[in-house]
């Protein structure tokens, strides 16, 4: 599956019933310099819309949330000494988490990649 | 000269490029560096002469230290020059004009550093018996009755020890009056515009935040706030004059409202000084107010603090101040020391001891060199002082709310659109200028927003040069090709911009040893 | 009025500029029946000299402990600091600057802090400490607050012979959040068994080192039985000064340390301002309250210090920040780390020796005395006296004689019949022989009274 993103900058993609969660280039770009990245604890589980992942930069810190329900299999221990690979590779080596996906319809309500540049174009 | 950690430890030490500028030592002048304490001394010296121990056998049980702390040994003198070298990197509001809007720097009289040195007040003990510091506790009495007279308020909380630590007393003590009816009220509403210490303060009090947007005129917007109201609302936190440095004009009727669906009114009392002696936060309907002793009443803010935050309260609420507090009895003055029933319903203890003692003597200092006719001057020259910086810069800097202001003048950004400069690069270009920088990003609804508080112990030439420094900046910014110039900023301050971003990524936030680095 | 500089002109000529006829015009957003006219019912202002007398007059009415044999604990302690501490904190810049917000000015208070935040950790024994605290109560409960957060675990148990305002400064702060606290018993043999209530649930702690009755203990076992079970091992100092002579809390496995520093630089005055010593282990740090500097470089790569981390703080994070806390104890840190500078590795565990040993010293002369004992085996300089009176009525009687006795325990723990004749007595440098000879006097005058 291609990548998809939510309204809160989040993108996802799918491999079998594993997503892999990060933040946006678009959002990386607006929040700065990360300095800090808080990854969810193993075996969490999330409903969609809770929080995943606080993600600091110097001045401000800002929720990531779940864009969609399941548990947490695999997180991104890299974040912890290089919260710079968020800037630096914001839609691959900075991804946050891997969720198991329980219900994939939850998939169908985002946005796919021309929705979502859309979506910002109109955010500036 | 590069530290443990190869970073280089006074200016030019890292240069590689020859700079003319550069000296052998770093320093420059009367621009004089000083290393780490740690990275100075020499085992076996000592800036402290004191008698020989007893010998004595220890009762220690066993647990004596075995290892050295890692303490650095100095001679007094080296100490002496580590400190003045240092203060000397720093601005203060003795040497020079300090507009930081919301923090009212204002002059710090010397006869109040004085008193609270004096004998029997700067070395009494917390815990002496009561019969041995009467003069003390109708020092603390007196300065409640300044207090009370005020703000028009019967009841003051004295041990807070800072605004955040009042607030936290004022936003208890309304839990604790709802928890007293039996009611589990929820929500706790607050202006976007408010301090970050308000949300923070009624989370810890268990209480969901709920933000109430400001309206064009930069007041509470009265349509949000009602349509919020309900139940289940504990109360609102409200500042007033607010961080646009504006009267809420609908004070009254918020007052009414809160009240009306069985709410109180929290008034966070950090800008009292634009309004001393010309009206009362007990005749707008206040509930509990704290009152930063730091701001409105001169004790020096010593680089972060200590601060000291008494909170005057309603009848509604004074039964449930914290504990100790200073009452009068037939034996003279004492302190309730404990919640006891029958006696109080206080929600507790906030403090080790009764407060901040120190700070009580400089604000009461402060307070009888002003008088009832002082008070009320410092109201006007402050507003009188914001005023004149706001006509002076609006036809080069927008004001984003019509009208007269109150204590500080707030501008936005938007004059220096498309410039390339930002609210942040005028800001280190003032450094240069020889200013601390005004407040800045603060209130968060204003965008790039300038809040500038000049109080009212500045003189009309130094707002004159003032108001002439900022118009020649903001000109200069407005004409193209200048960027550079402010991003480039402070260049004659003892340091250049500071990496925040390499400061948080890996902290360092201590010395360490070379052997263990 | 001497603060103030405008003339009537100038006032006038503003007003002018700004474009109102008077000052009541710049008031008119105040509601129109708020608006005060009159003064307020207050004395009018008053001369420098004035103020200077009447200020005078309530320290006279007070028992100075500058003239008076003085040997009072329980939290605060009586030292001497040196004359440079005082010049020092009152410099211009030191006394009269903001929070070091703009670093590129502000350079001398983040060093200071700097500096702080390393004798702090250094002298607890721990990897991080933060830029001070209100106070030790309100650190202790922060401390609380911050294990639970860390622990995400909801339940502190406090020792019995944690400070009682300490403890009673916890359960406030923490009586409507979701955490609460347990609290033993207070038991002046210092038995309690803090171990016997650990579980899975429990996310701290919290024990003092000397205790609130001045005992030393060694805590090396109840820190590996809070690992066990991943609770945290809150460790109190009131006294900072025993830390020159005794073992760090870091040493005995603390993983949060708090204390009050105003043994150190710091004047007693009445309770207040003091400073509140805040540290923590390396893993920790995002979760601390309160400000933290940290070493950074500027664009000319020289180094420099900034206030960091700040996202943690209420400023930012607002409603979601790890405490509400705003400012810091600046000046007073500023007094510690002074006073800490002059003392350095020989002169504090000089005047940690100094202290101890006047207080056995002391202690032995006044368990001579019949009728009144030393209930402590171990202490440091402050022990529990056994009397055969209220401890609350010697205190008086001593007082009456110019003498500062101690603290009766039942101040601090009233009702609880078993402390009634408990005197808490601390001996510090600042005690000569004299003072203790006057003191044993006063006591055997007391002891054969009975």
């Amino acid at each position: 599956m291609s990548i998809k993103y939510t309204k809160d900058h989040e993108w996802i993609t799918v491999e079998g019933d594993i997503a892999t969660v990060g933040i946006s280039d678009y959002a990386q770009e607006q929040l700065g310099d990360v300095v800090f990245v808080e990854v969810p604890d193993m075996g969490r589980e999330l409903d969609k819309g809770d929080e995943l992942a606080v993600i600091e930069s110097v001045k401000a810190a800002s929720e990531v949330y779940a864009p969609i329900k399941g548990e947490v299999v695999a997180v991104n221990e890299d974040l912890e000494d290089s919260p710079s690979l968020v800037n630096e590779d914001a839609q691959s080596a900075g991804w946050f988490a891997k969720i198991k996906i329980e219900d994939s319809s939850e998939l169908d309500e985002l946005m796919d990649e021309a929705a979502y540049k859309e979506y910002t174009e109109g955010l500036s | 000269m590069l530290n443990n950690v190869g970073r280089p430890t006074r200016p030019g030490a890292a240069s590689t490029n020859g700079d003319a500028e550069n000296t052998y030592t770093g320093n420059r002048a009367l621009n004089l560096e000083t290393p780490l304490i740690f990275e100075q001394g020499v085992k076996g010296r000592v800036g402290v002469d004191m008698r020989e121990p007893k010998d004595v056998k220890s009762r220690m049980g066993g647990l004596e230290r075995e290892t050295d702390v890692g303490l650095p040994d100095l001679s007094e003198p080296q100490v002496l020059r580590h400190y003045v070298r240092l203060s000397r990197q720093n601005y203060s509001i003795d040497a020079g004009f300090y507009p930081l809007g919301s923090c009212t720097m204002k002059h710090n009289p010397r006869i109040n550093e004085k008193a609270a040195r004096m004998k029997g007040l700067g070395d009494i003990h917390p815990m002496q018996p009561v019969s041995t510091v009467q003069g003390a506790l109708e020092l603390i009495d007196d300065l409640a009755h300044w207090l009370k007279t005020i703000t028009g308020m019967p009841a003051v909380a004295m041990s807070p020890a800072a605004g955040a630590h009042g607030e936290l007393c004022g936003v208890m003590a309304i839990r604790a009056a709802h928890d007293a009816k039996g009611e589990a009220r929820t929500r706790i509403l607050v202006p976007e515009s408010a301090h970050g210490t308000n949300p923070a303060t009624a989370a810890l009090c268990g209480y969901k935040v709920e933000s109430v947007p400001a309206d064009a005129n930069g007041r509470m917007d009265m349509v949000a706030f009602e349509a919020k109201l309900g139940p289940d609302v504990a109360g609102v936190m409200l500042t007033n004059p607010n961080t646009c440095g504006l009267f809420e004009n609908d004070v009254k009727k918020i007052a009414d409202l809160i009240h009306g669906v069985g709410g109180y009114f929290y008034c966070d009392g950090a800008n009292l000084n634009a309004i001393l002696g010309r009206t009362r936060p007990g005749d707008l309907g206040v509930d509990a107010m704290h009152i930063n002793l730091h701001k409105t009443f001169s004790t020096p803010h010593g680089g972060g603090g200590p601060g000291s935050g008494p909170v005057v309260l309603s009848e509604a609420l004074a039964p449930y101040a914290p504990v100790p507090y200073v009452a009068k009895g037939d034996a003279g003055y004492f302190l309730q020391e404990y919640v006891e029933e029958g006696a109080n319903q206080s929600f507790g203890r906030m403090k080790t001891f009764h407060g901040q003692m120190g700070m009580f003597i400089r604000a009461l200092a402060y307070m009888l060199s002003h008088g009832a006719d002082g008070l009320r001057q410092i109201a006007e020259d402050a507003v009188l002082n914001a005023n004149y910086i706001r006509v002076g810069l609006n036809d080069l800097l927008n004001s984003p709310f019509d009208g007269v202001c109150m204590h500080e003048a707030l501008f936005d950004d938007s004059t220096l659109k498309d410039t390339g400069v930002t609210t942040l690069d005028i800001s280190k270009a003032m450094i240069d200028e020889g200013y601390h920088p005004m407040t800045m990003y603060f209130p968060l609804v204003v965008h790039g927003a300038m809040l500038i508080e000049p109080t009212e112990s500045e003189t009309k030439e130094t707002l004159d040069m003032f108001i002439g420094s900022m118009r020649h900046l903001i000109e200069k910014a407005q004409t193209s090709n200048n960027a550079d110039f402010f991003t480039q900023a402070p260049k004659f301050a003892p340091r250049k911009r500071l990496d925040e971003t390499a400061a948080a990524r890996s902290p360092i936030l201590r010395w360490s040893a070379p052997e263990e680095a | 009025m001497r603060y103030m500089p405008h003339t009537a002109e100038e006032r006038q000529a503003m007003l002018e500029k700004i474009g109102v006829a008077s000052v009541d015009d710049l008031f008119v957003d105040i509601p129109e029946d708020a608006r005060l006219s009159g003064l307020l019912d207050l004395p009018k202002h008053a001369p420098e000299m004035d103020v200077d007398a009447k200020m005078l007059a309530y320290g006279a009415q007070n028992l100075s402990p500058s003239s008076a044999p003085s040997f009072l604990g329980a939290g605060a302690y009586r030292h001497h600091v040196p004359s440079v501490v005082d010049h020092l904190i009152q410099r211009s810049e030191f006394l009269t600057a903001y929070t070091p917000y703009q670093p590129e000015i502000s350079q001398g208070t983040l060093q200071a802090l700097f500096e702080f935040q390393s004798q702090v950790a250094l002298i607890t024994g721990m990897d991080v400490a933060n830029a001070s605290m209100y106070d030790g109560a309100t650190a202790c409960a922060e401390a609380v607050l911050m294990a639970c957060r860390a622990t995400r675990r909801k339940k502190a148990i406090l020792s019995g012979n944690l400070h009682p305002h300490y403890r009673e400064v916890t359960e406030t702060t923490v009586q409507f959040t979701d955490f609460g606290v347990e609290s033993l018993s207070p038991s002046v043999d210092g038995v309690e068994d803090l171990a016997a209530g650990l579980g899975k649930d429990i996310a701290c702690v919290v024990v003092q080192n000397p205790d609130f009755f001045g005992r030393l203990q060694d805590l090396s076992d109840l820190a590996d039985k809070c690992h066990e079970v991943g609770a945290l091992l809150v460790v109190v100092v009131t006294e900072v000064v025993s830390l020159g002579a005794m073992r760090s809390p870091g040493h005995m496995g603390a993983d949060i340390v708090v204390g009050e520093g105003q043994s150190i630089g710091v004047p007693l005055s009445y309770g207040g301002p003091y400073v509140g010593l805040f540290a923590t282990r390396q893993k920790y740090v995002r979760q601390m309250p309160g400000r933290l500097c940290g070493e950074t470089v500027d664009q000319d790569g020289t180094r420099g210090f900034v206030l960091t981390l700040s996202t943690r703080e209420q400023h930012i994070r607002r409603e979601k920040a790890t405490s509400n806390i705003c400012t810091n104890a600046g000046l007073c840190s500023l007094a510690f780390s002074i006073h800490m500078s002059l003392l350095g590795e020989v002169g504090f565990s000089k005047l940690a020796k100094l202290n101890h040993g006047e207080a056995v010293a002391a202690a032995d002369k006044i368990s001579a005395i019949e009728g009144i004992d030393v209930l402590n085996d171990t202490f440091f300089n402050e022990f529990t006296v056994k009397l055969p009176i209220p401890a609350a009525i010697a205190v008086e009687q001593l007082a009456s004689k110019g003498i500062l006795g101690g603290v009766p325990v039942s101040r601090l723990l009233p009702d609880t019949a078993e402390f009634e004749n408990l005197l808490l007595v601390t001996v510090t440098e600042t005690n000569s022989d004299a003072d203790v000879d006057q003191l044993v006097a006063a006591l055997e005058e007391i002891a054969n009274a009975k």
